[in-house]
């Protein structure tokens, strides 16, 4: 049997909750807050889950608790740690699951109070001791190193990773959820605090507290659940190293192999895409995603998002939720990728909507652009 | 057959003054960080060799401290024998460590078991 997943499963539904801060609540309570949520939006409760996907940074064994907590007994349970890539490989491994009738229902849920409890990201995982002697700011650091070599190699310039922050907080402004949504110009960015050359504090994600759920069932009960289901039509992974010093080139990520699987799968290609949801952990995270997903030649990423191309009213809808910069950033954002890209094929975003959106791309990255993990969405017309 | 554990020999290689890399015998081929495999091959083969301690730097960035605490280099060093590691370029201000300098390592006793490699400007 050699079937394709293309258009076989949908997201339903896809909710988030408490983004920003959210004091008193655990990482748990918020995520089975968003998965309940998400639940209510197509009539299920927790009992219709059983296939369970989940990570929340602070419980190595979230898949027990989280079952626990939502009072079920999954068929199938998952709780991967390639950091902010695992949602889109829950979705890759959900469809495979929905897809062969091991599992009807599956929930993919995070939450995360990182803010709310240490103020700071939460570290997961031993340091490694090829880098503690040198004590570099991870994860900033490591992205820092990328951005440097980027700028080396093609000339990019902090002008040109200040205009992914200016864009993504005027994308922001058209999200009422989103954290921060005061003005930011260039010059803001340039001249915030420097944290880790060339990265400003402004080049960083947000820390907030956040969560996220989205539900998927095979593509013939999507019908019956959603008006608006988003077809999974493509979803791919690859995974390249864990610390910085063992990436084999810097401006080079595995996005290049996740985006080719996911494509391949959906049959569709970057011109075709109408909204695209890139993890951006860092400024530097979309130029080089939208190179490796070929959105752009490679070193081309800087001038591509120059001018406001990849703001609202330019040339491509990119990150329209405000992003990891500036909408919300709990630690490991990949769902919120997810959610959104849901939403506008759904038709729900507002002020933000893209017109038309039939095609959505969203993307996780892990680690320290370790672990790259591609989703396509589609609309019933796509199919 | 001599054991190898991979972080405690470096370790004591270094804390001897000794900068010493792992090498497949059956392809020459140097790896880092040390393991018990070389990687992709998994041949176990592994022999320490001297390292010449040459190398260029890959990228950089400075770690930005809240005054009066100085800010500190931290590097990926391109190795002459084909493998890549942090570390920190020293004798020089950290934000004028460039992208393409040759550099030479050099070992630093912190404390008796606490030796570290770093790099100079060559």
């Amino acid at each position: 049997m050699n079937q394709s997943l293309r258009g076989q499963t949908a997201i339903v539904a896809g909710a988030t909750f408490g983004m920003g801060e959210a004091p008193g609540l655990s990482s748990m309570d918020l995520a089975a807050s968003a998965s309940v949520r998400a639940l209510a939006q197509v009539g299920l409760t927790p009992a219709d889950v059983d296939g369970l996907f989940v990570s929340v940074p602070d419980d190595m064994l979230s898949g027990l608790t989280f079952a626990e907590y939502l009072g079920i007994h999954p068929r199938f349970t998952d709780n991967n740690r390639t950091g902010g890539s695992a949602f889109q490989i829950y979705a890759h491994t959900a469809a495979m699951a929905l897809a062969c009738g091991q599992i009807d229902v599956a929930l993919i849920a995070y939450g995360s109070n990182q803010k709310s409890a240490s103020g700071k990201l939460v570290q997961s995982s031993r340091p490694s001791p090829w880098e503690t002697p040198y004590r570099p700011m991870n994860p900033v650091s490591s992205y820092a190193l990328a951005a440097a070599r980027h700028m080396h190699q093609y000339g990019t310039t902090r002008e040109q990773l200040a205009e992914v922050a200016v864009a993504a907080r005027k994308w922001a402004q058209l999200n009422p959820d989103a954290y921060m949504r005061d003005d930011l110009s260039i010059d803001d960015v340039l001249g915030a605090r420097m944290v880790s050359d060339p990265l400003t504090v402004r080049d960083c994600c947000l820390v907030t507290d956040g969560a996220a759920a989205v539900v998927m069932v095979r593509a013939d009960r999507a019908r019956d659940l959603a008006k608006r289901p988003a077809y999974l039509l493509g979803a791919g992974s690859a995974t390249t190293h864990r610390e910085i010093a063992s990436m084999e080139d810097l401006t080079v990520t595995a996005a290049r192999e996740s985006g080719q699987r996911a494509y391949a799968m959906a049959g569709v290609g970057p011109k075709d895409i109408d909204v695209v949801m890139l993890y951006d952990a860092f400024t530097i995270n979309p130029i080089l995603f939208l190179e490796d997903l070929g959105f752009c030649p490679k070193g081309e990423g800087g001038r591509f998002v120059s001018g406001g191309a990849i703001a609202p009213g330019g040339q491509l809808a990119v990150n329209t939720n405000g992003g990891g910069l500036s909408c919300v950033h709990p630690g490991m954002y990949g769902l919120f990728t997810m959610v959104e890209a849901t939403q506008q094929l759904m038709g729900q975003c507002g002020a933000r909507q893209v017109a038309d959106a039939r095609l959505a791309i969203a993307h996780g990255n892990g680690g320290v652009l370790s672990s790259q993990a591609t989703v396509i969405l589609g609309t019933e017309e796509t199919l | 057959m001599q054991s190898l554990l991979p972080e405690s020999d470096y370790q004591r290689f270094l804390n001897e003054g000794r900068f010493m890399l792992q090498r497949s015998r059956q392809n020459g081929g140097y790896f880092f960080y040390p393991r018990v495999a070389q990687p992709g091959t998994g041949n176990t083969d592994l022999e320490w060799v001297e390292a010449s301690g040459l190398g260029v730097v890959y990228s950089s960035t400075v770690v930005r401290q809240r005054p009066p605490t100085p800010n500190y280099n931290v590097a990926l060093i391109d190795l002459a024998e084909g493998v890549r590691m942090m570390s920190r370029v020293e004798g020089l201000l950290p934000e004028d460590v460039r992208i393409g300098m040759p550099v030479r390592a050099k070992i630093v006793a912190l404390e008796a078991d606490a030796s570290v490699l770093v790099f100079e400007p060559v």
